[in-house]
């Protein structure tokens, strides 16, 4: 059918160093969204703060986060922080650069389902003595977090998609990185990215799958 | 930080990759908005289980990397089918349907939208179901999608950056090119990330606007 | 008790409340009446705190409201409060909203916060809706259970805003039940209210409030009976 004999055998014995990819770039993933829910959680309090210094750090975060290709966030990460004598490893740059991207879209995330939540909600914790912190900790955020799930599902997608990045700055060790390291030896490029394109895919079938699962768990109101 | 060695043929470069960029651009988001709502309409008038393959195929685009969807694609067409391909042709067939993949999505949650006594009220007045779509749906959906729209468009132009891997020299990389010769990363980067922000930011905002003020109604 | 006196509030250049003046005593049962924007549900929320005032100063027993002293958390675990919108915290089963509070701000185990919380919810009838989530209840059973959650606090008064206000017809009745049940077992309440029919049973005195201004205070079958204020007697015409 084809003029081209696709061999997928020597492909997949590559599969052991590709799955091993494969968890890197999971961990890369993870970590930056751990990493970006704590920054987005520390911009969102800057933005409520009220003081403007604070505010325009999360609204300048924000809109670069927002505005501009991740792959120049994760450039500036390498070759920018670079030009201040700063030599990151590819690893920490993509880690930063996607690190980054998380945050913003998070706290932009976070500060429409604290819209969303009416403020008669934490006036009602208040009523019953909560200090401030009570009551937004045990009646605004629970209800918040379910608001923020989906979106947050979503980010985690975006984030094992934004690993593939990483080659752009000499990440080598990540699933993209190990696929092509093994097609600059083997040549067989359709079958090796096919191989890790089904590699990804499960990947973000198992975050989304998983997702529902722990959301019909924690979320049975 | 201003004593830099840029000429005017390099910013002309750099005008160039802008060029590219926006064409690109410009081509997936008009042929894969068509599709995307040839796409999303199909989908919501078979109903899901006739439309799960489509919606399969439409989900893999939204799952695995744009980086490797060209790659696979360049693949594809040059060893395996062993067209001769431009790396620009390629690069706006697949974001066209990485477009229309997004957009099938915006289409069917706009129509989805619509409630169905409203539908069913213009129905009972005599309306066909052309009349129906072209005079109740299609303007109330639109209110709903265009703003996912705008954030979708504005998605492609970011995730274009992408397209230099089947060898496509659009702003990110011609600004790559750039500080490769000129050693001058930060300030080249930040011309770059200008464009794109000057683009997107506006035009975000609008969009944000936009849903406001519908949402409000 | 609570001592009001000469309280201003206003929002903005509204002036809401122009100086009240105002005694409740332990165990009385006080209804508010009075057109909308007369200022009585405001000052409800100043009594507990939740909004500042103007002028005056509001005392509940001995201790000043709006002084910069007071602990308010501890003080409104003294005032319970129910709102107009029932308020209630979705996230949380009916159980675990009332246990909320009493964990939390009191410090309790759960196994006690759960005891008082079970005793409270029977009390207001809803012992057999611990597990439910409050989206799917009736507005009279959610409303119920945050007066069981205000309950729950131990507190020594009841401020009621309007709570029948925002429920079907068909639903008022099992909560102004609730209430007469609270007064009856001599809780200390001010009920901000439209339900003239409940007012005149179980007030000790009703006040009539008109433009920030409390017009008239009496017991019921004075003031329903014989109205000496003209604006209230308006209103009185006017609600019958």
């Amino acid at each position: 059918m084809f003029g081209y004999t696709f061999q997928w055998k020597q492909a997949l014995a590559r599969l052991p160093q590709m799955l091993d990819g494969a968890v890197v770039t999971l961990e890369i993933a993870l970590a930056s969204m751990v990493l970006g829910i704590l920054l987005a959680v520390l911009l969102t309090v800057f933005r409520l703060s009220g003081n403007r210094v604070l505010a325009a750090i999360t609204t300048t975060w924000v809109e670069i986060a927002r505005n501009t290709p991740a792959l120049f966030q994760i450039y500036m990460a390498h070759f920018g922080v670079a030009s201040f004598g700063l030599h990151l490893s590819p690893f920490t740059s993509l880690l930063i650069g996607i690190t980054f991207n998380n945050a913003g879209y998070l706290a932009e995330n976070f500060r429409g389902a604290l819209k969303a939540i009416p403020d008669t909600q934490a006036r009602s914790g208040r009523s019953l003595g909560m200090t401030p912190l009570q009551s937004f900790r045990y009646v605004v955020l629970p209800q918040m977090l379910r608001i923020a799930f989906l979106p947050m599902t979503n980010q985690m997608v975006w984030a094992i998609l934004m690993t593939s990045l990483g080659v752009t700055v000499g990440m080598n060790t990540d699933l993209y990185g190990v696929t092509q390291d093994l097609n600059a030896l083997t040549f067989r490029t359709f079958e090796l990215f096919a191989i890790a394109a089904v590699i990804f895919y499960l990947m973000t079938k198992t975050v989304q799958f998983g997702a529902r699962l722990i959301a019909a768990r924690l979320f049975r109101y | 930080m201003f004593d830099t060695s840029l000429t005017v043929a390099d910013l002309m470069f750099l005008a160039r990759g802008a060029g590219v960029t926006l064409l690109v651009t410009a081509i997936a988001v008009v042929l894969g908005t068509l599709l995307g709502i040839a796409f999303g309409i199909f989908r919501y008038q078979v109903g899901a289980v006739w439309a799960a393959p489509l919606t399969f195929v439409l989900d893999i685009f939204r799952s695995i990397p744009l980086l490797i969807q060209l790659v696979l694609a360049n693949a594809f067409m040059g060893m395996v089918l062993r067209w001769q391909l431009s790396g620009f042709t390629v690069a706006c067939a697949v974001l066209t349907m990485y477009t229309a993949a997004f957009c099938a999505e915006i289409v069917r949650g706009g129509i989805e939208a619509v409630p169905l006594t409203i539908r069913r009220a213009s129905r009972s007045l005599g309306m066909t179901w052309r009349q129906d779509m072209a005079s109740i749906v299609v303007p109330l959906a639109t209110r709903v999608a265009l703003p996912s729209w705008i954030g979708l468009a504005l998605g492609v132009m970011k995730d274009s950056a992408l397209v230099y891997v089947v060898q496509v020299t659009e702003l990110l990389k011609s600004t790559q090119i750039l500080i490769t010769r000129l050693q001058e990363p930060l300030f080249l980067l930040m011309i770059c990330g200008a464009f794109y922000f000057l683009i997107s930011f506006p035009l975000a905002r609008l969009g944000g606007y936009l849903e406001r003020r519908w949402t409000n109604d | 008790m609570i001592e009001i006196e000469n309280v201003r509030k206003s929002f903005g250049s509204l002036e809401v409340l122009k100086g009240i003046d105002l005694t409740v005593n332990k165990g009385e049962v006080l209804t508010v009446i009075g057109g909308s924007g007369s200022g009585k549900s405001t000052l409800l929320t100043c009594i507990n705190g939740l909004e500042p005032i103007n002028g005056g100063r509001i005392v509940v027993d001995g201790i000043e409201v709006h002084a910069k002293s007071t602990d308010l958390n501890k003080l409104r675990q003294k005032i319970g409060i129910v709102f107009q919108q029932f308020n209630a915290f979705p996230h949380l089963t009916v159980l675990e909203n009332v246990t909320l509070a009493p964990r939390k701000v009191l410090g309790m185990s759960k196994a006690q916060a759960e005891e008082i919380a079970v005793r409270q919810l029977t009390h207001v009838g809803l012992g057999d809706k611990l597990g439910v989530y409050p989206t799917r209840m009736s507005g009279g059973q959610q409303q119920r259970m945050a007066i069981a959650r205000a309950l729950a606090m131990s507190p020594s008064y009841m401020l009621f805003d309007e709570v029948t206000s925002a429920l079907d017809p068909m639903l008022v009745g099992e909560v102004l039940d609730t209430l007469r049940m609270l007064a009856s077992e001599g809780m200390t309440m001010i009920c901000v209210t439209h339900e003239m029919k409940f007012a005149r049973e179980v007030s000790d005195r009703v006040a009539f409030f008109h433009k920030g201004v409390m017009a008239e205070i009496a017991p019921p079958a004075e003031l329903f009976g014989a109205p000496k204020d003209p604006e209230l007697q308006k209103f009185l015409a006017a609600t019958h």
